[in-house]
Protein backbone atom coordinates (compact mmCIF):
# COMPACT_ATOMS: atom_id res chain seq x y z
CA UNK A 1 0.00 0.00 0.00
CA UNK A 2 2.68 2.48 0.97
CA UNK A 3 4.25 2.06 -2.47
CA UNK A 4 1.15 3.32 -4.25
CA UNK A 5 1.55 6.54 -6.07
CA UNK A 6 -0.86 9.45 -6.05
CA UNK A 7 -2.13 8.57 -9.51
CA UNK A 8 -3.32 5.16 -8.28
CA UNK A 9 -5.60 6.68 -5.69
CA UNK A 10 -9.10 7.47 -6.77
CA UNK A 11 -10.08 11.10 -6.22
CA UNK A 12 -13.68 11.74 -5.16
CA UNK A 13 -13.58 15.52 -4.88
CA UNK A 14 -11.24 18.40 -5.48
CA UNK A 15 -7.92 19.21 -3.81
CA UNK A 16 -6.84 15.69 -2.85
CA UNK A 17 -9.89 14.05 -1.27
CA UNK A 18 -9.54 10.32 -1.88
CA UNK A 19 -11.92 7.41 -2.08
CA UNK A 20 -12.89 6.03 1.30
CA UNK A 21 -11.73 2.51 0.22
CA UNK A 22 -8.27 3.66 1.14
CA UNK A 23 -9.25 3.68 4.78
CA UNK A 24 -11.65 0.79 4.73
CA UNK A 25 -9.08 -1.59 3.21
CA UNK A 26 -5.61 -0.17 3.31
CA UNK A 27 -5.16 1.30 6.76
CA UNK A 28 -4.54 -1.91 8.69
CA UNK A 29 -2.00 -3.27 6.20
CA UNK A 30 0.10 -0.12 6.40
CA UNK A 31 0.12 -0.19 10.21
CA UNK A 32 0.94 -3.92 10.37
CA UNK A 33 3.94 -3.71 8.09
CA UNK A 34 5.34 -0.73 9.95
CA UNK A 35 5.27 -2.19 13.47
CA UNK A 36 6.69 -5.56 12.38
CA UNK A 37 9.71 -3.87 10.83
CA UNK A 38 10.41 -1.92 13.99
CA UNK A 39 10.34 -5.01 16.20
CA UNK A 40 12.72 -7.14 14.17
CA UNK A 41 15.15 -4.33 13.49
CA UNK A 42 15.72 -3.27 17.12
CA UNK A 43 19.16 -4.35 18.42
CA UNK A 44 19.35 -5.49 22.07
CA UNK A 45 21.50 -2.57 23.19
CA UNK A 46 18.74 -0.19 22.21
CA UNK A 47 16.26 -1.77 24.67
CA UNK A 48 14.09 1.00 26.08
CA UNK A 49 14.12 1.45 29.88
CA UNK A 50 10.61 0.00 30.27
CA UNK A 51 11.89 -3.33 28.96
CA UNK A 52 14.86 -3.57 31.33
CA UNK A 53 12.86 -3.86 34.58
CA UNK A 54 9.34 -4.91 35.61
CA UNK A 55 6.72 -2.22 35.39
CA UNK A 56 4.25 -0.94 37.95
CA UNK A 57 2.13 -3.37 40.01
CA UNK A 58 -1.53 -4.17 39.42
CA UNK A 59 -4.10 -1.60 40.47
CA UNK A 60 -7.69 -1.71 41.67
CA UNK A 61 -8.79 1.15 39.48
CA UNK A 62 -6.99 2.00 36.28
CA UNK A 63 -5.32 5.24 35.39
CA UNK A 64 -4.01 6.55 32.10
CA UNK A 65 -0.49 6.95 30.82
CA UNK A 66 1.34 9.90 32.37
CA UNK A 67 2.11 10.93 28.80
CA UNK A 68 -1.61 11.56 28.28
CA UNK A 69 -2.00 13.75 31.34
CA UNK A 70 -2.30 16.87 29.21
CA UNK A 71 -5.57 15.62 27.68
CA UNK A 72 -7.98 17.47 29.91
CA UNK A 73 -11.29 19.27 29.90
CA UNK A 74 -11.18 23.04 29.56
CA UNK A 75 -12.94 24.75 32.46
CA UNK A 76 -14.87 28.01 32.57
CA UNK A 77 -16.43 28.72 35.96
CA UNK A 78 -18.53 31.64 37.14
CA UNK A 79 -16.61 34.23 39.16
CA UNK A 80 -17.33 33.84 42.84
CA UNK A 81 -19.18 30.58 42.25
CA UNK A 82 -16.61 27.88 41.47
CA UNK A 83 -19.18 25.13 41.08
CA UNK A 84 -21.20 26.97 38.45
CA UNK A 85 -19.93 26.76 34.90
CA UNK A 86 -18.85 24.24 32.32
CA UNK A 87 -15.99 22.10 31.14
CA UNK A 88 -15.41 21.16 27.51
CA UNK A 89 -14.45 17.71 26.16
CA UNK A 90 -11.07 17.87 24.30
CA UNK A 91 -12.53 16.47 21.06
CA UNK A 92 -9.30 17.01 19.12
CA UNK A 93 -7.49 14.47 21.35
CA UNK A 94 -10.12 11.72 21.13
CA UNK A 95 -11.21 9.15 18.55
CA UNK A 96 -14.09 6.77 17.96
CA UNK A 97 -17.63 7.41 19.18
CA UNK A 98 -17.44 6.97 22.97
CA UNK A 99 -16.30 9.73 25.32
CA UNK A 100 -14.18 8.50 28.24
CA UNK A 101 -16.08 9.14 31.49
CA UNK A 102 -13.45 11.47 33.03
CA UNK A 103 -13.54 13.63 29.89
CA UNK A 104 -17.34 13.87 29.49
CA UNK A 105 -18.30 17.54 29.30
CA UNK A 106 -19.81 19.18 32.38
CA UNK A 107 -22.30 21.93 33.00
CA UNK A 108 -23.30 22.59 36.60
CA UNK A 109 -25.34 25.34 38.18
CA UNK A 110 -24.27 24.95 41.80
CA UNK A 111 -21.41 22.46 41.99
CA UNK A 112 -21.25 18.67 42.12
CA UNK A 113 -22.99 17.11 45.13
CA UNK A 114 -21.52 14.03 46.80
CA UNK A 115 -24.71 12.06 47.25
CA UNK A 116 -24.89 9.03 49.53
CA UNK A 117 -26.78 6.51 47.36
CA UNK A 118 -28.28 4.86 50.44
CA UNK A 119 -29.96 8.14 51.34
CA UNK A 120 -31.07 9.08 47.84
CA UNK A 121 -34.70 8.67 46.79
CA UNK A 122 -36.77 9.62 43.77
CA UNK A 123 -40.27 10.97 44.41
CA UNK A 124 -42.89 10.76 41.65
CA UNK A 125 -46.00 12.78 42.48
CA UNK A 126 -48.53 15.26 41.15
CA UNK A 127 -51.14 14.12 38.63
CA UNK A 128 -50.74 10.42 39.43
CA UNK A 129 -52.89 7.83 41.19
CA UNK A 130 -50.24 7.20 43.84
CA UNK A 131 -47.31 9.37 44.98
CA UNK A 132 -44.33 7.02 45.12
CA UNK A 133 -40.78 6.98 46.49
CA UNK A 134 -38.10 4.81 44.87
CA UNK A 135 -34.72 4.21 46.48
CA UNK A 136 -31.63 3.08 44.59
CA UNK A 137 -31.91 -0.51 45.79
CA UNK A 138 -35.47 -0.72 44.50
CA UNK A 139 -34.48 0.81 41.16
CA UNK A 140 -31.72 -1.79 40.74
CA UNK A 141 -34.43 -4.46 40.46
CA UNK A 142 -36.29 -2.79 37.59
CA UNK A 143 -35.69 -3.86 33.98
CA UNK A 144 -32.88 -1.82 32.49
CA UNK A 145 -31.91 -0.96 28.94
CA UNK A 146 -28.57 0.17 27.51
CA UNK A 147 -28.21 2.71 24.73
CA UNK A 148 -25.24 4.47 23.17
CA UNK A 149 -26.35 8.07 22.76
CA UNK A 150 -24.92 11.55 22.80
CA UNK A 151 -25.78 14.39 25.11
CA UNK A 152 -25.12 17.96 24.03
CA UNK A 153 -25.48 21.26 25.82
CA UNK A 154 -27.68 23.48 23.69
CA UNK A 155 -25.06 26.23 24.08
CA UNK A 156 -22.50 24.02 22.33
CA UNK A 157 -20.73 25.51 19.27
CA UNK A 158 -21.99 29.01 20.08
CA UNK A 159 -18.36 30.16 20.30
CA UNK A 160 -17.57 28.58 16.93
CA UNK A 161 -19.96 30.58 14.82
CA UNK A 162 -21.81 33.40 16.55
CA UNK A 163 -19.12 35.89 17.63
CA UNK A 164 -18.63 38.71 15.13
CA UNK A 165 -15.14 37.46 14.21
CA UNK A 166 -13.97 33.85 14.38
CA UNK A 167 -12.41 32.91 17.72
CA UNK A 168 -9.29 30.88 17.20
CA UNK A 169 -9.59 28.07 19.72
CA UNK A 170 -9.31 24.30 19.80
CA UNK A 171 -12.03 22.09 18.38
CA UNK A 172 -12.81 20.90 21.93
CA UNK A 173 -13.32 24.41 23.25
CA UNK A 174 -15.46 25.40 20.27
CA UNK A 175 -17.57 22.21 20.07
CA UNK A 176 -16.79 20.10 23.17
CA UNK A 177 -20.07 20.47 25.03
CA UNK A 178 -21.08 17.18 23.45
CA UNK A 179 -20.17 13.68 24.63
CA UNK A 180 -21.36 10.18 23.81
CA UNK A 181 -21.69 7.26 26.22
CA UNK A 182 -23.44 3.99 26.74
CA UNK A 183 -26.18 4.84 29.24
CA UNK A 184 -27.87 2.08 31.21
CA UNK A 185 -30.96 2.57 33.30
CA UNK A 186 -34.68 2.12 33.84
CA UNK A 187 -37.16 3.44 31.26
CA UNK A 188 -39.05 6.25 33.00
CA UNK A 189 -42.32 5.00 31.48
CA UNK A 190 -42.24 1.93 33.74
CA UNK A 191 -42.21 4.06 36.89
CA UNK A 192 -44.80 6.49 35.55
CA UNK A 193 -47.07 3.55 34.71
CA UNK A 194 -46.62 2.22 38.24
CA UNK A 195 -47.63 5.60 39.69
CA UNK A 196 -50.59 5.80 37.27
CA UNK A 197 -50.56 8.99 35.21
CA UNK A 198 -53.75 11.07 35.06
CA UNK A 199 -54.99 11.19 31.43
CA UNK A 200 -55.27 15.00 31.75
CA UNK A 201 -51.51 15.35 32.39
CA UNK A 202 -49.24 16.59 29.59
CA UNK A 203 -45.93 17.46 31.25
CA UNK A 204 -43.50 16.45 33.97
CA UNK A 205 -41.21 18.66 36.02
CA UNK A 206 -37.87 17.04 36.85
CA UNK A 207 -35.71 18.34 39.71
CA UNK A 208 -32.15 17.59 40.82
CA UNK A 209 -30.70 17.13 44.30
CA UNK A 210 -27.89 19.63 43.74
CA UNK A 211 -27.72 22.90 45.66
CA UNK A 212 -29.45 24.66 42.75
CA UNK A 213 -32.32 22.12 42.85
CA UNK A 214 -32.06 22.59 39.08
CA UNK A 215 -35.33 21.81 37.34
CA UNK A 216 -36.90 21.62 33.90
CA UNK A 217 -40.28 20.78 32.43
CA UNK A 218 -40.39 17.90 29.95
CA UNK A 219 -43.31 16.96 27.68
CA UNK A 220 -45.01 13.83 29.03
CA UNK A 221 -44.86 12.37 25.51
CA UNK A 222 -41.05 12.39 25.68
CA UNK A 223 -41.07 11.02 29.24
CA UNK A 224 -43.23 8.08 28.12
CA UNK A 225 -41.34 7.55 24.86
CA UNK A 226 -37.59 7.07 25.39
CA UNK A 227 -36.68 8.86 28.65
CA UNK A 228 -34.26 6.87 30.75
CA UNK A 229 -33.41 6.99 34.46
CA UNK A 230 -29.70 6.39 33.95
CA UNK A 231 -27.66 4.62 36.63
CA UNK A 232 -24.62 3.49 34.63
CA UNK A 233 -22.36 5.32 32.18
CA UNK A 234 -20.06 3.24 29.98
CA UNK A 235 -20.51 0.27 32.27
CA UNK A 236 -19.73 1.87 35.63
CA UNK A 237 -21.99 3.78 37.96
CA UNK A 238 -22.49 7.38 36.89
CA UNK A 239 -19.73 9.83 37.69
CA UNK A 240 -20.73 12.40 40.34
CA UNK A 241 -20.41 15.11 37.70
CA UNK A 242 -22.86 13.20 35.50
CA UNK A 243 -25.52 12.87 38.17
CA UNK A 244 -24.55 10.04 40.53
CA UNK A 245 -26.50 8.11 41.61
CA UNK A 246 -29.41 8.82 39.21
CA UNK A 247 -29.97 11.09 36.25
CA UNK A 248 -32.68 11.69 33.73
CA UNK A 249 -31.55 11.04 30.17
CA UNK A 250 -33.60 12.44 27.28
CA UNK A 251 -32.13 11.21 23.98
CA UNK A 252 -31.61 13.94 21.40
CA UNK A 253 -32.93 16.78 23.56
CA UNK A 254 -30.85 19.73 24.79
CA UNK A 255 -28.62 18.53 27.62
CA UNK A 256 -29.93 20.86 30.29
CA UNK A 257 -33.19 18.89 30.40
CA UNK A 258 -31.48 15.62 31.33
CA UNK A 259 -31.60 16.51 35.03
CA UNK A 260 -28.68 15.13 37.03
CA UNK A 261 -28.91 13.90 40.64
CA UNK A 262 -32.62 13.32 39.91
CA UNK A 263 -34.72 13.58 43.07
CA UNK A 264 -38.24 14.53 42.08
CA UNK A 265 -40.65 14.18 39.17
CA UNK A 266 -43.92 16.06 39.36
CA UNK A 267 -46.56 15.17 36.78
CA UNK A 268 -48.40 18.31 35.67
CA UNK A 269 -50.93 19.64 33.18
CA UNK A 270 -48.73 22.52 31.96
CA UNK A 271 -45.04 23.44 31.92
CA UNK A 272 -43.75 24.88 35.21
CA UNK A 273 -41.95 27.77 33.47
CA UNK A 274 -38.76 27.28 35.45
CA UNK A 275 -35.94 29.80 35.40
CA UNK A 276 -33.86 27.55 33.11
CA UNK A 277 -36.56 27.10 30.46
CA UNK A 278 -37.66 30.74 30.39
CA UNK A 279 -34.79 33.10 31.19
CA UNK A 280 -31.93 30.88 29.99
CA UNK A 281 -32.59 28.13 27.46
CA UNK A 282 -34.67 30.23 25.05
CA UNK A 283 -33.49 31.58 21.71
CA UNK A 284 -33.64 35.35 21.14
CA UNK A 285 -34.55 36.24 17.56
CA UNK A 286 -33.66 39.45 15.68
CA UNK A 287 -37.16 40.93 16.23
CA UNK A 288 -36.83 40.66 20.03
CA UNK A 289 -39.11 37.66 20.40
CA UNK A 290 -37.74 34.33 21.62
CA UNK A 291 -38.27 30.69 20.83
CA UNK A 292 -39.21 28.69 23.92
CA UNK A 293 -39.09 24.87 24.26
CA UNK A 294 -36.69 24.33 21.36
CA UNK A 295 -35.73 20.85 22.48
CA UNK A 296 -34.12 18.59 19.82
CA UNK A 297 -30.47 19.13 18.98
CA UNK A 298 -30.13 19.57 15.22
CA UNK A 299 -27.83 17.66 12.88
CA UNK A 300 -24.19 18.68 13.26
CA UNK A 301 -20.68 17.57 12.37
CA UNK A 302 -17.15 18.77 12.96
CA UNK A 303 -13.73 17.67 11.75
CA UNK A 304 -11.67 16.87 14.86
CA UNK A 305 -8.47 16.13 12.96
CA UNK A 306 -6.95 18.19 11.51
CA UNK A 307 -8.21 21.00 13.72
CA UNK A 308 -6.68 24.04 15.46
CA UNK A 309 -3.57 23.13 17.45
CA UNK A 310 -2.84 20.03 15.34
CA UNK A 311 -0.23 21.06 12.76
CA UNK A 312 0.10 19.34 9.37
CA UNK A 313 3.78 18.49 8.98
CA UNK A 314 4.30 18.93 5.27
CA UNK A 315 2.42 17.81 2.16
CA UNK A 316 1.33 14.20 1.92
CA UNK A 317 -1.34 11.73 2.94
CA UNK A 318 -3.51 12.56 5.98
CA UNK A 319 -6.63 11.17 7.55
CA UNK A 320 -9.50 13.56 8.02
CA UNK A 321 -11.45 12.37 11.07
CA UNK A 322 -14.54 13.87 12.60
CA UNK A 323 -17.79 13.30 14.40
CA UNK A 324 -21.42 13.76 13.40
CA UNK A 325 -24.64 13.51 15.39
CA UNK A 326 -28.31 14.43 15.27
CA UNK A 327 -31.06 14.62 17.87
CA UNK A 328 -33.49 13.45 15.19
CA UNK A 329 -31.98 10.01 14.59
CA UNK A 330 -29.16 8.32 12.71
CA UNK A 331 -26.56 10.03 10.59
CA UNK A 332 -27.26 9.19 6.92
CA UNK A 333 -24.09 10.63 5.42
CA UNK A 334 -21.27 13.09 5.94
CA UNK A 335 -19.66 15.01 3.11
CA UNK A 336 -16.22 16.58 3.30
CA UNK A 337 -14.73 19.36 1.23
CA UNK A 338 -11.03 20.21 1.00
CA UNK A 339 -11.44 23.13 -1.37
CA UNK A 340 -13.54 25.55 0.66
CA UNK A 341 -16.86 23.99 -0.32
CA UNK A 342 -16.41 23.98 -4.14
CA UNK A 343 -16.58 20.17 -4.28
CA UNK A 344 -17.63 17.56 -1.73
CA UNK A 345 -16.84 13.86 -1.25
CA UNK A 346 -18.66 11.29 0.82
CA UNK A 347 -16.80 10.25 3.97
CA UNK A 348 -16.70 6.70 5.36
CA UNK A 349 -18.99 6.27 8.36
CA UNK A 350 -17.52 4.13 11.12
CA UNK A 351 -19.86 1.37 12.32
CA UNK A 352 -21.99 1.23 14.32
CA UNK A 353 -24.13 4.12 13.12
CA UNK A 354 -26.71 4.44 15.88
CA UNK A 355 -29.82 6.45 16.64
CA UNK A 356 -28.91 9.76 18.38
CA UNK A 357 -25.30 8.67 18.82
CA UNK A 358 -22.05 10.23 17.73
CA UNK A 359 -20.94 8.72 14.42
CA UNK A 360 -17.25 8.81 13.54
CA UNK A 361 -16.43 9.67 9.94
CA UNK A 362 -13.11 9.41 8.17
CA UNK A 363 -11.68 10.35 4.81
CA UNK A 364 -8.30 10.10 3.16
CA UNK A 365 -6.75 13.37 2.04
CA UNK A 366 -3.56 14.11 0.18
CA UNK A 367 -2.60 17.65 1.16
CA UNK A 368 -0.61 19.45 -1.53
CA UNK A 369 0.85 21.94 0.95
CA UNK A 370 -1.21 24.88 -0.31
CA UNK A 371 -3.48 27.08 1.75
CA UNK A 372 -7.06 25.79 1.81
CA UNK A 373 -10.27 25.43 3.81
CA UNK A 374 -11.72 22.07 4.88
CA UNK A 375 -15.33 21.54 5.93
CA UNK A 376 -17.75 18.77 6.85
CA UNK A 377 -21.51 18.64 6.33
CA UNK A 378 -23.79 16.05 7.93
CA UNK A 379 -27.19 14.79 6.79
CA UNK A 380 -29.43 12.77 9.12
CA UNK A 381 -31.96 10.05 8.33
CA UNK A 382 -34.83 12.56 8.27
CA UNK A 383 -33.06 14.35 5.42
CA UNK A 384 -32.07 17.35 7.56
CA UNK A 385 -28.87 18.92 6.21
CA UNK A 386 -26.40 20.77 8.43
CA UNK A 387 -26.74 24.43 7.36
CA UNK A 388 -24.04 26.96 6.64
CA UNK A 389 -23.18 29.62 9.18
CA UNK A 390 -24.30 32.21 6.67
CA UNK A 391 -27.78 30.68 6.36
CA UNK A 392 -28.23 30.49 10.15
CA UNK A 393 -27.14 34.08 10.73
CA UNK A 394 -29.44 35.25 7.90
CA UNK A 395 -32.40 33.43 9.44
CA UNK A 396 -31.82 33.84 13.18
CA UNK A 397 -29.26 36.62 13.62
CA UNK A 398 -26.38 36.33 16.09
CA UNK A 399 -28.10 37.25 19.35
CA UNK A 400 -29.17 33.74 20.31
CA UNK A 401 -26.80 31.42 22.13
CA UNK A 402 -28.36 27.98 21.83
CA UNK A 403 -28.87 25.40 19.07
CA UNK A 404 -26.19 26.68 16.71
CA UNK A 405 -25.26 23.90 14.26
CA UNK A 406 -23.51 25.66 11.38
CA UNK A 407 -20.93 23.99 9.15
CA UNK A 408 -17.46 24.38 10.69
CA UNK A 409 -14.71 25.58 8.38
CA UNK A 410 -11.05 25.07 9.29
CA UNK A 411 -8.55 27.22 7.41
CA UNK A 412 -5.18 25.59 6.75
CA UNK A 413 -2.21 27.79 5.88
CA UNK A 414 0.87 26.79 3.91
CA UNK A 415 2.71 26.05 7.19
CA UNK A 416 0.06 23.50 8.07
CA UNK A 417 -1.44 25.60 10.88
CA UNK A 418 -5.20 25.15 11.32
CA UNK A 419 -7.58 27.92 12.39
CA UNK A 420 -11.29 28.56 12.85
CA UNK A 421 -12.51 30.61 9.87
CA UNK A 422 -15.90 31.80 8.67
CA UNK A 423 -16.36 30.51 5.14
CA UNK B 1 -44.41 15.63 8.96
CA UNK B 2 -43.12 12.29 10.20
CA UNK B 3 -43.08 9.52 7.66
CA UNK B 4 -45.24 6.46 8.19
CA UNK B 5 -42.10 4.38 8.61
CA UNK B 6 -40.90 6.61 11.44
CA UNK B 7 -44.26 6.33 13.15
CA UNK B 8 -44.22 2.54 12.75
CA UNK B 9 -40.70 2.31 14.16
CA UNK B 10 -41.69 4.49 17.11
CA UNK B 11 -44.71 2.28 17.80
CA UNK B 12 -42.53 -0.83 17.69
CA UNK B 13 -40.05 0.74 20.12
CA UNK B 14 -42.88 1.54 22.49
CA UNK B 15 -44.06 -2.07 22.40
CA UNK B 16 -40.54 -3.35 23.09
CA UNK B 17 -40.13 -0.96 26.01
CA UNK B 18 -43.49 -1.74 27.59
CA UNK B 19 -41.99 -3.90 30.27
CA UNK B 20 -43.33 -4.65 33.70
CA UNK B 21 -41.52 -3.50 36.78
CA UNK B 22 -41.43 -5.21 40.19
CA UNK B 23 -43.64 -2.43 41.64
CA UNK B 24 -41.36 -1.48 44.50
CA UNK B 25 -42.47 2.15 44.81
CA UNK B 26 -43.30 3.11 48.41
CA UNK B 27 -46.35 5.28 48.83
CA UNK B 28 -45.49 8.81 49.99
CA UNK B 29 -47.71 10.49 52.59
CA UNK B 30 -49.20 13.93 51.80
CA UNK B 31 -46.92 15.37 54.53
CA UNK B 32 -43.83 13.92 52.85
CA UNK B 33 -44.91 15.22 49.45
CA UNK B 34 -45.52 18.73 50.78
CA UNK B 35 -42.09 18.71 52.42
CA UNK B 36 -40.45 17.81 49.09
CA UNK B 37 -42.64 20.01 46.89
CA UNK B 38 -40.93 23.35 46.36
CA UNK B 39 -42.02 24.29 42.84
CA UNK B 40 -44.22 27.24 42.06
CA UNK B 41 -46.36 26.98 38.94
CA UNK B 42 -47.04 30.03 36.73
CA UNK B 43 -50.67 30.12 37.91
CA UNK B 44 -49.41 30.51 41.48
CA UNK B 45 -49.96 26.91 42.56
CA UNK B 46 -47.49 26.10 45.32
CA UNK B 47 -47.05 29.66 46.59
CA UNK B 48 -46.84 29.51 50.39
CA UNK B 49 -48.48 31.80 52.95
CA UNK B 50 -46.54 34.96 53.70
CA UNK B 51 -45.97 38.37 52.18
CA UNK B 52 -43.33 41.01 51.48
CA UNK B 53 -42.83 44.45 49.92
CA UNK B 54 -39.91 46.04 48.10
CA UNK B 55 -39.24 48.24 51.13
CA UNK B 56 -38.89 45.11 53.23
CA UNK B 57 -36.85 43.41 50.52
CA UNK B 58 -34.14 46.05 50.18
CA UNK B 59 -32.25 45.19 53.42
CA UNK B 60 -32.57 41.46 52.62
CA UNK B 61 -31.07 42.12 49.19
CA UNK B 62 -28.21 44.13 50.71
CA UNK B 63 -27.43 41.29 53.09
CA UNK B 64 -27.57 38.35 50.68
CA UNK B 65 -27.48 39.43 47.04
CA UNK B 66 -25.55 42.63 46.30
CA UNK B 67 -22.05 41.09 46.45
CA UNK B 68 -22.81 39.07 43.30
CA UNK B 69 -25.55 41.13 41.61
CA UNK B 70 -24.54 44.75 42.42
CA UNK B 71 -26.07 47.24 44.81
CA UNK B 72 -29.28 47.59 42.81
CA UNK B 73 -29.31 44.54 40.58
CA UNK B 74 -27.05 46.05 37.92
CA UNK B 75 -24.85 42.93 38.00
CA UNK B 76 -21.39 42.43 39.45
CA UNK B 77 -19.83 38.97 39.51
CA UNK B 78 -23.03 37.43 38.23
CA UNK B 79 -26.25 38.11 36.35
CA UNK B 80 -27.69 41.55 35.76
CA UNK B 81 -31.17 41.54 37.31
CA UNK B 82 -32.44 45.01 36.49
CA UNK B 83 -32.88 47.11 33.35
CA UNK B 84 -32.55 46.23 29.68
CA UNK B 85 -36.11 47.26 28.87
CA UNK B 86 -36.57 47.81 25.14
CA UNK B 87 -33.18 46.36 24.23
CA UNK B 88 -34.22 42.89 23.04
CA UNK B 89 -34.70 43.82 19.38
CA UNK B 90 -31.60 46.05 19.30
CA UNK B 91 -27.93 45.35 18.69
CA UNK B 92 -27.05 44.80 22.38
CA UNK B 93 -29.93 42.95 24.03
CA UNK B 94 -29.84 42.86 27.84
CA UNK B 95 -31.86 40.02 29.31
CA UNK B 96 -32.83 40.72 32.92
CA UNK B 97 -35.66 39.75 35.26
CA UNK B 98 -37.45 42.90 34.15
CA UNK B 99 -36.72 42.87 30.44
CA UNK B 100 -36.94 39.15 29.74
CA UNK B 101 -38.52 36.89 32.36
CA UNK B 102 -42.10 36.01 31.34
CA UNK B 103 -43.48 35.03 34.78
CA UNK B 104 -43.10 36.73 38.18
CA UNK B 105 -43.80 33.39 39.90
CA UNK B 106 -40.51 32.10 38.47
CA UNK B 107 -38.62 34.77 40.45
CA UNK B 108 -40.03 33.45 43.73
CA UNK B 109 -39.43 29.83 42.69
CA UNK B 110 -35.83 30.41 41.62
CA UNK B 111 -34.77 32.67 44.50
CA UNK B 112 -36.18 30.18 47.00
CA UNK B 113 -34.74 27.02 45.43
CA UNK B 114 -31.29 28.26 44.40
CA UNK B 115 -30.37 31.48 46.23
CA UNK B 116 -28.38 32.72 48.06
CA UNK B 117 -25.75 30.76 46.14
CA UNK B 118 -23.76 29.77 49.25
CA UNK B 119 -26.83 28.78 51.28
CA UNK B 120 -29.84 27.88 49.13
CA UNK B 121 -33.29 27.26 50.64
CA UNK B 122 -32.25 29.13 53.80
CA UNK B 123 -34.49 32.21 53.45
CA UNK B 124 -37.97 32.45 54.98
CA UNK B 125 -40.95 32.65 52.65
CA UNK B 126 -41.52 36.26 53.80
CA UNK B 127 -37.94 37.11 52.85
CA UNK B 128 -38.39 35.51 49.40
CA UNK B 129 -41.63 37.44 48.83
CA UNK B 130 -39.86 40.65 49.87
CA UNK B 131 -36.86 39.98 47.59
CA UNK B 132 -39.19 39.18 44.70
CA UNK B 133 -41.07 42.44 45.33
CA UNK B 134 -37.77 44.37 45.47
CA UNK B 135 -36.54 42.96 42.13
CA UNK B 136 -39.90 43.73 40.51
CA UNK B 137 -39.82 47.25 41.99
CA UNK B 138 -36.26 47.92 40.74
CA UNK B 139 -37.53 46.96 37.29
CA UNK B 140 -40.46 49.37 37.55
CA UNK B 141 -43.06 46.60 37.53
CA UNK B 142 -44.59 46.98 41.03
CA UNK B 143 -44.74 49.79 43.58
CA UNK B 144 -42.40 50.21 46.52
CA UNK B 145 -45.00 49.23 49.13
CA UNK B 146 -47.00 46.79 47.02
CA UNK B 147 -47.21 43.49 48.91
CA UNK B 148 -46.33 40.33 47.00
CA UNK B 149 -48.10 37.21 48.24
CA UNK B 150 -49.83 34.08 46.95
CA UNK B 151 -52.69 36.18 45.56
CA UNK B 152 -50.87 39.18 44.07
CA UNK B 153 -47.73 37.59 42.61
CA UNK B 154 -49.44 35.45 39.89
CA UNK B 155 -51.33 38.60 38.81
CA UNK B 156 -48.15 40.53 38.04
CA UNK B 157 -47.88 40.96 34.28
CA UNK B 158 -44.26 40.76 33.14
CA UNK B 159 -43.42 43.11 30.21
CA UNK B 160 -41.95 40.37 27.98
CA UNK B 161 -44.72 37.86 28.69
CA UNK B 162 -46.17 37.73 25.15
CA UNK B 163 -42.89 37.62 23.24
CA UNK B 164 -42.25 33.88 23.35
CA UNK B 165 -42.93 31.58 20.42
CA UNK B 166 -43.62 27.93 21.21
CA UNK B 167 -41.13 25.65 19.47
CA UNK B 168 -42.75 22.56 20.99
CA UNK B 169 -44.92 20.78 20.08
CA UNK B 170 -43.73 20.96 16.46
CA UNK B 171 -45.80 23.53 14.50
CA UNK B 172 -47.77 20.84 12.62
CA UNK B 173 -49.00 19.44 15.95
CA UNK B 174 -49.94 22.79 17.47
CA UNK B 175 -53.20 23.37 15.59
CA UNK B 176 -56.31 23.29 17.72
CA UNK B 177 -54.44 23.96 20.96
Amino acid sequence: MSERRPKDLEAVAGNGLLHRRLFLQGGAAVLGAGSLGLMTAAPAKDLPPWMRAPGRPLSGYGGRSPYEDHVRRRILAATGADGAGGSWTPLEALEGMITPNPLHFERHHSGIPDIDPDRHRLLIHGMVDRDLFFDMEALSRYPMVSRIQFIECSGNSYLAGLPRRPINETCGFLHGLVSCSEWTGVPLSILLDEAGVDPAASWIMAEGADAAAMNRSVPLAKAMDDALLAVYQNGERLRPEQGYPLRLFLPGYEGNMSIKWLRRIKVTAAPSMTREETSKYTDLLPDGRSLIFSYPMDVKSVITSPSPGLVLKGPGLYQISGMAWSGAGRIARVEVSADGGATWGKAALCEPVLDKAVTRFRMAWRWNGAETVILSRAVDETGAVQPTREAIVAAKGRKFAYHYNGIQAWGIDSEGQVANVYA
Amino acid sequence: MRSLTAVAVAALAAVVLAQEGPELGVEATPEQVSEWEISIEPDGEGLPPGSGTALEGEPVYTLYCFSCHGTEGQGLLNDVLVGGHGTLDGPAPLKTVGSFWPYATTVFDYVRRTMPYQEPQSLSDDQVYALTAYLLFLNGIVGEDEAMNARTLPEVRMPNRDNFILAWPPPEEQSGE
